[in-house]
């Protein structure tokens, strides 16, 4: 496995099927991710450093952050129906463990199921794609990593108190602070681009907006 | 035959093959993701979609020779069916386990079974028609051609 460079995101796909890991590992290396894929969300904690105590708790679920995340991982990308663990069950524990609830989970559906959309996106998945996975999909994955970047350099300056493994709710506060840092990101755009280019910024910085998954690109994904 | 008729014949095969229906925009998009670091990869997840095809039709034919049959099982393998086939864009495979699961979910097994049959004789053809357009590409290859790409205007 190589180094991430800058310039590479690493993403980590999750699916139990061989045929669509081949795909999505095609699509995201197409599109110059690094890529690794695991065929379930109990090898993915596994990767992400994230391991169930099964010995000691047989009955509860509860998910204990190991060591360190040796690789870091800059967005997750999962398949939905699982056997096992589902692709919702992966997001929950991700979204659960302090130190890993920042990294964005996109999760892929060959169902259109808008109930199952919404309780992903409400449990804090960024996207929500409908298989067969394409190009264009891929395309829109750059926003979130980008997004959480801006978050996590921020989060070091405030050195946040309580991430202590709270379920992640889409509060209000939470609302803002989203609104906030695609302020940022545009502000940052502008700075990139200079004056000469920021039609162009512009048009950039509101893009995430503009595709923003929550609430209204869903049915865009067909 | 010279290299650029069965190009042309490559061509209209491929053509075919999308207006009956059988192949889907996805594949195109396969084709699409295939480049010089990855020469094969249409024909790696097309023989992916093989095993995994006939493996799954196995495992549904012997569940609904059971006494007891098993929908929810049955009902789990048509699902994967249909999302490989999806996935490679064997349309008329995906419709036929759309309504497969359909039969799965009223736990009809004579419906379940005459699925079964259309099910295996769209794969069939699929698989089929598949072999023969990679057969023409292998030979346009061998004659020192290059395959050419469809333009995905339909």
């Amino acid at each position: 496995m190589g180094m991430a460079t800058e310039s590479q995101f690493h993403v980590l796909a999750v699916d139990d099927s061989l045929i669509d890991r081949k795909l999505i590992e095609k699509l995201l290396k197409t599109s110059s991710y690094q890529v690794t894929t695991v065929d379930s969300g109990t090898k993915a904690l596994e990767f992400l450093g994230l391991h169930e105590d099964d010995q000691s708790n047989p009955n509860t679920s509860s998910v204990f952050p190991n060591n360190h995340q040796e690789v870091e991982v800059n967005l997750i990308i999962t398949d939905y129906c699982m056997p096992g663990m589902t692709g919702y069950d992966l997001l929950r524990k991700i979204k659960e463990s302090s130190s890993l609830r920042n990294i964005p989970v996109v999760i892929m559906s060959s169902e259109n199921v808008p109930s199952r959309i919404n309780r992903c996106l409400e449990e804090g998945a960024e996207e929500f794609f409908l298989k067969p996975v394409r190009l264009s999909d891929v395309n829109r994955l750059k926003p979130h990593i980008m997004k959480t970047k801006l978050k996590d350099q921020k989060q070091e300056n405030e050195e946040d108190d309580d991430e202590s493994g709270k379920p992640v709710l889409q509060s209000q506060e939470e609302h803002q602070q989203r609104q906030q840092q695609q302020h940022q990101q545009q502000q940052q755009h502008h700075h990139q681009h200079g004056n000469s280019n920021k039609r162009k910024a512009l048009e950039e910085g509101l893009s995430p907006d503009r595709t923003r998954p929550r609430y209204n690109g869903v049915t865009t994904v067909v | 035959m010279e290299v650029g008729q069965m190009q042309r014949r490559l061509a209209e095969y491929t053509k075919s093959l999308f207006m009956e229906g059988i192949l889907d925009a996805q594949f195109l998009q396969l084709q699409q993701l295939q480049d010089e670091s990855n020469p094969d990869f249409v024909v790696e997840v097309v023989t992916l979609f093989f095993d995994d095809s006939e493996k799954l039709l196995n495992d549904i034919a012997r569940a609904l020779d059971q006494q007891c049959v098993d929908f929810k099982k049955i009902d789990a393998h048509v699902h994967q069916l249909k999302g490989s086939s999806s996935s490679v864009g064997a349309q008329r495979v995906k419709n036929a386990c759309v309504a497969f699961r359909n039969f799965c979910e009223e736990q009809n097994a004579e419906g379940s079974l005459r699925c079964l049959q259309q099910v295996k004789q769209e794969y069939n053809l699929v698989k089929n028609k598949l072999e023969t357009l990679f057969r023409l590409e292998q030979q346009i290859v061998a004659a020192g051609g290059s395959v050419p790409m469809i333009e995905s205007s339909f």
